[in-house]
C-alpha cells in the first residue's frame, strides 16, 4: 500500500510518502513562504528523490481541516487534482487527529492545540488502546479554557502539542490541574507522514472518498455566513 | 496548417464567483465551456463573498473539470497543456484553480500555463471571429476592470487608459443596490432602463484633462445618490426606470466615445469590447452605431464568453504556450496581476 500525505493546514507545509510500513520520504517545512508556492515542489521534490511513479499509488491522504482556511484549501485543491489526474481516491484526515497521531502510543492524554485566531483553539482529546488511538473528544473549535476544565475533570495526565501550545502555554501552565507536558519540537507540529500513517489506517478500513466529493472540514461558517446568523436570530428573537 | 498537430487545452477559471473549465482547440475552437456559477448564493450577501466563494469553488472544481472534458469527449491524456487564471481576482478563489490546475499539470506532465483573467476576457473575441488578430483596440469592462488598450499582439498590450477609482461594473452594481435592484446590478439595470427614460436627469460624465483616455465613475454613482437623496428629502417620487436610464446613458456614452476616440487617435480600424458589462444591450447598440459612422469594424463576444468563463482562458493560454509562456509548480495566485505581467 502506497500512500501520498498533505499537510497545510496551519504554518507548516508537509508532504510524505509512505508505503506499507516505511515513510519512504517527508519534506516538512514551517517557515513563512506561502503553500501555495511550497507544497507542489516539495511533493515534487520528494517523488524525485523516491523515483516514485505516480501511477502506482492507491490514495492521497490530506489534512482535511480544519485550519487555515486559505491552507486548508491549497492542500485539498492539490489532493483533489491528484485525484482527478490519477483516477485516486482520497482519504479525508482530520487535522487534530493527525496532530495527535504524532504521539502514538503515549500514556494518557493527548491534546492538540492549533491557534483558531478569535480567542479559540482547535483542539481535541484523544488516548491510545491496545495501540489504537481512540478519540475521547473530537475536534472542535473552543477557548483554550473550555478544553482545559474538560482535561482537568478528566483528572488524567496530558500532553499537549500543536501551535497553540505557543501562543497559550502560560494560561495552559495556570490553569491545568493534572500533571501535564509538552511535546518535542520534532512532534509537536502537522507532519505529513503522521497523515499518511493514520490515512493508511483509514484506508485499509475503506474509509475514502472520491477526489470529486473531498471537501475540507472549516469547524466553522465564514464571518459572513456568521453575521448573517446572527442577524436572521436576532431578527427571529425580535419577533416574538 | 493541416499537418501541424492540434492543441489541446485544459483551462480553469476561479478569479471571483464562478468555478469554471473548458476545453481549447487551437486556441479558437471551443470544445467544452461547463460554468458552476455561484450567484444565487451571493445574492443573500449583496455581492460576492470571497470566503464563501472560495469554499463553492473547492466543492465543484473537480465536477466542472470532469464535466468539461467529457463534454469535449477527450480525456487528460489527450491534452497539450494546462491553462489557469492566477490573476487579478480573490486570492483565496484564485488559489483553489491555481493548486488544483498545478497539480493536474504535475501528475500528467503537462506544461503549466498561467493567464491573465482580462488577457482571457480581450482573448474571448477570438472564439467567434476568426478574422479578428492584433492588433486592434480592445474596451475591457467588468466588475472589476475599465480598461482600453491597444492589443498589440497576442498577450501584448498597451494600456491606453483604465478607470481612476470604481470599475464600470462597480458603478452598476452601486447604483443598481442604491435604487434596490440588488445583485448583481449589471444585468439589471440594462432591462429596468427599457422602461426609463435616459433623457430624463443629465448625469454628469467625467472629463479627465489629463488622461484623455482615462475614466472615473465615482462622480456619476455619487450624482445618482444625491439624486435620490434629493427626491426623498423634497418628497418627490423616484422613478428607478428613468435613474437606471439615465445613469446607464451617461456610463456608455463615456465608454463609447473614449474607445472610438482613442481608436480614430491610434488609426485602429478595428474596436472589440470585453469583460461581463460588454453583454449590456446599450452599450452594443452605442458601439454599434458609434464605430459604423466611423467605419470602425466593431467586435463583441457572445455574453456567454463576456462573464467569466474558462474558454476565454483556453483561448488565452494558447497563445502564450505558442509564444513558449510556462508557469512552475511554484506558481501562486497573484490578486493584483498587472496586465501585460508575466
Amino acid at each position: 500500500m502506497k500512500l501520498l500525505g498533505l499537510d497545510s493546514s496551519g504554518l507548516v507545509a508537509s508532504a510524505a510518502i509512505v508505503e506499507d510500513d516505511t515513510l519512504l520520504a517527508e519534506y516538512t517545512v514551517n517557515y513563512k513562504k506561502t503553500h501555495s508556492q511550497t507544497l507542489l515542489p516539495m511533493l515534487d521534490a520528494i517523488a524525485g528523490m523516491t523515483e516514485l511513479d505516480l501511477d502506482t499509488i492507491d490514495a492521497i491522504a490530506v489534512a482535511a481541516g480544519p485550519g487555515s482556511f486559505t491552507g486548508l484549501r491549497i492542500g485539498s485543491a492539490t489532493a483533489k487534482g491528484l485525484g482527478l489526474a490519477l483516477n485516486k481516491p482520497l482519504v479525508a484526515v482530520p487535522t487534530v487527529d493527525a496532530l495527535a497521531y504524532n504521539l502514538y502510543d503515549v500514556p494518557g492524554l493527548i491534546c492538540p492545540l492549533m491557534d483558531a485566531r478569535r480567542n479559540q483553539v482547535y483542539t481535541g482529546l484523544y488516548e491510545f488502546r491496545d495501540h489504537k488511538m481512540a478519540t475521547v473528544a473530537p475536534q472542535m473549535a473552543v477557548g483554550v479554557e473550555a478544553i482545559v476544565e474538560q482535561i482537568n475533570s478528566l483528572g488524567r495526565e496530558v500532553i499537549y502539542l500543536g501551535d497553540g501550545v505557543a501562543v497559550y502555554r502560560e494560561q495552559l501552565e495556570q490553569l491545568t490541574k493534572v500533571p501535564f507536558s509538552f511535546a518535542p519540537l520534532h512532534l509537536n507540529r502537522q507532519r505529513a507522514g503522521a497523515v499518511a500513517a493514520l490515512g493508511a489506517v483509514y484506508y485499509a478500513r475503506g474509509q475514502v472518498e472520491t477526489a470529486a466529493e473531498h471537501r475540507p472540514e472549516y469547524l466553522r461558517m465564514s464571518q459572513a455566513e456568521r453575521e448573517r446568523a446572527e442577524r436572521e436570530a436576532k431578527k427571529n428573537h425580535g419577533d416574538h | 496548417m493541416s499537418d501541424e498537430k492540434d492543441i489541446l487545452i485544459l483551462a480553469i477559471e476561479s478569479s471571483c464567483d464562478e468555478t469554471a473549465a473548458a476545453v481549447v482547440k487551437n486556441g479558437r475552437t471551443v470544445l467544452s465551456n461547463v460554468i458552476s456559477s455561484q450567484i444565487e448564493l451571493h445574492k443573500l450577501y449583496g455581492g460576492v463573498v470571497p470566503e464563501i466563494a472560495s469554499r463553492k469553488h473547492i466543492e465543484k472544481i473537480n465536477q466542472v473539470i470532469g464535466e468539461a472534458l467529457s463534454d469535449a469527449g477527450v480525456t487528460l491524456d489527450d491534452l497539450d497543456a494546462v491553462g489557469v487564471t492566477y490573476g487579478p481576482g480573490l486570492v483565496g478563489a484564485l488559489l483553489v484553480g491555481v493548486a488544483e490546475a498545478k497539480a493536474i499539470s504535475w501528475a500528467k506532465k503537462l506544461p503549466l500555463v498561467g493567464v491573465h483573467h482580462i488577457e482571457g476576457h480581450v482573448s474571448a473575441n477570438y472564439i467567434e471571429n476568426p478574422d479578428l488578430e492584433p492588433p486592434f483596440l480592445c474596451l475591457i469592462v467588468s466588475g472589476g476592470h475599465t480598461h482600453l488598450v491597444i492589443v498589440k499582439d497576442y498577450g501584448e498590450f498597451e494600456i491606453l487608459g483604465k478607470t481612476r477609482d470604481d470599475a464600470a461594473g462597480e458603478a452598476f452594481d452601486k447604483v443598481a443596490r442604491a435604487i434596490g435592484l440588488g445583485y448583481p446590478g449589471g444585468p439589471k439595470i440594462d432591462k429596468l432602463s427599457r422602461e426609463g427614460n435616459p433623457d430624463a436627469i443629465p448625469f454628469p460624465k467625467a472629463k479627465l484633462e489629463d488622461g484623455p483616455y482615462d475614466f472615473s465613475f465615482s462622480g456619476v454613482k455619487s450624482a445618482v445618490l444625491n439624486h435620490i437623496n434629493r427626491c426623498r428629502m423634497q418628497g418627490e417620487p423616484i422613478c428607478e426606470a428613468d435613474i437606471a436610464a439615465s445613469f446607464q446613458k451617461s456610463v456608455v456614452e463615456t465608454l463609447v466615445e473614449k474607445a472610438v476616440a482613442a481608436a480614430k487617435a491610434y488609426g485602429m480600424d478595428r474596436l472589440a469590447i470585453a469583460g461581463g458589462v460588454a453583454s449590456n444591450s446599450t452599450l452594443r447598440q452605442a458601439m454599434e452605431r458609434a464605430c459604423e459612422a466611423e467605419h470602425i469594424r466593431f467586435y463583441h463576444p457572445s455574453p456567454i464568453f463576456c462573464t467569466d468563463n474558462a474558454a476565454m482562458i483556453g483561448v488565452a493560454a494558447y497563445y502564450e504556450y505558442r509564444k513558449g509562456t510556462r508557469h512552475g509548480l511554484d506558481l501562486n495566485a497573484v490578486p493584483n496581476l498587472k496586465l501585460g505581467e508575466r
